[in-house]
């Protein structure tokens, strides 16, 4: 009996360390959210309001639960659902991220919304952007600004972010 | 005539009223629903708008004899709204010469923030062509109603608001008789395609 709590603790206490370890790495590999292909479109006429976009890829899964960005009062994730051939737009609290899959924002699913934008958002610009994840924390990237109406970021290149690896060229979006 | 048969006869003469109201009221429903049910449901009519450029009230008469490509959205919609104008404005460059003979209209659901002066330039960011309408509440909900567009507003957590509403565009002949309708799947080649043959 004795011998068999013994066993119980030991290995309660190797769980518990390994535990640690495993978060310590964690932590310290860093950036196991790779956010790439970020891209918005330029605003039409006066409109204060905008649509950024970008792929995310969660290593090991996570959640994105916050967007900043200090070219608009404020950032939040939106989730765009048609119904019927009747769109609506819903603010989301997070976008899931299955671990090792590439979740894409894009036109008519998830994207995110920038609310009183400080200043219009001309077509070639750029402008930082800060991801915050559950787990992973913050990872900042850098929006490139295509057209009014772009489907998609204009091109691979333009797109990369140095900090984080390159997925490629994005699978073209309707049009 | 004791005053118990006249209570009766009153009471039968109220509950036989009843009944044919009854009978009337389930009729005038079922003649109701069988003509909404009916194939040839109309999408389109009159309407009165302000064109967003002058501020000048037009009609669907002003567009006799153009092709109508109508699109209803409101500009504080960063997704679906410039995507379907995108899809529009490139359909609109194949069309060549035909071209001239479209006129295509983005109709705000949402008159209150959408005023002729935010509608102007919004439309013509994405082609010199497409004019933006805006109007009275009244003027913007007979529209909707015409077209059978949906359009509701959405709270949002900020004190703000979204509109749900139908993403769709409306394509209506010469004469002002609706033709067919692009949706988010037609994509602009196919629309461009449609709209050459419709035209020729």
């Amino acid at each position: 009996m004795q011998f068999r709590r013994f066993l119980f603790s030991a290995l309660a206490a190797l769980i518990a360390v390994g535990g640690a370890a495993f978060a310590q790495q964690a932590q310290q590999t860093g950036a196991k959210v790779a956010v790439t292909q970020a891209w918005a479109r330029a605003t039409p006429g006066k409109s204060t309001i905008g649509a950024a976009y970008a792929t995310v890829t969660a290593s090991a899964g996570d959640r994105l639960i916050a967007v900043a960005t200090p070219v608009a009062g404020a950032a939040q994730l939106h989730q765009h659902t048609m119904d019927n051939g009747v769109m609506k737009m819903r603010q989301v609290d997070a976008v899931p991220l299955p671990a090792g899959q590439a979740v894409t924002l894009s036109p008519g699913g998830y994207h995110i919304m920038l609310v009183d934008l400080k200043a219009p958002l001309v077509a070639g610009q750029s402008f930082p952007l800060t991801l915050t994840f559950e787990k992973a924390g913050t990872v900042e990237t850098n929006v490139t600004v295509g057209g009014v109406g772009a489907s998609g970021p204009a091109g691979a290149a333009d797109h990369m972010n140095m900090d984080h690896m390159d997925m490629g060229a994005m699978a073209g979006h309707k049009g | 005539m004791s005053r118990a048969k006249n209570f009766q006869i009153g009471g039968l003469v109220v509950l036989a009223g009843l009944l044919l109201a009854g009978i009337l009221l389930a009729g005038g429903v079922a003649w109701e629903k069988w003509h909404d049910g009916a194939p040839t449901a109309k999408i389109g009519g009159p309407f009165e708008l302000v064109d967003a450029r002058n501020g000048k009230t037009v009609t669907d008469q002003d567009y006799k004899g153009k092709w109508l490509l109508i699109y209803f959205g409101y500009t504080h919609c960063p997704d679906a709204c410039p995507t379907a104008l995108n899809d529009l404005s490139l359909a609109l460059d194949k069309l060549g010469d035909r071209r001239r003979d479209m006129a295509p209209l983005f109709i705000t659901i949402d008159p209150e923030r959408d005023t002729a002066d935010v509608m102007k330039d919004y439309a013509a960011s994405f082609a010199p062509d497409i004019v933006g309408l805006t109007g009275s509440t009244e003027q913007i909900a007979k529209a909707e109603k015409e077209f059978r567009v949906y359009a509701a507003k959405h709270p949002t957590k900020d004190g703000g608001y979204d509109m749900d509403h139908s993403s769709i565009i409306y394509v209506m002949d010469p004469s002002g008789r609706f033709v067919t309708n692009f949706t988010h799947e037609t994509d602009p080649d196919q629309m461009a395609a449609k709209l050459m043959s419709l035209a020729s």
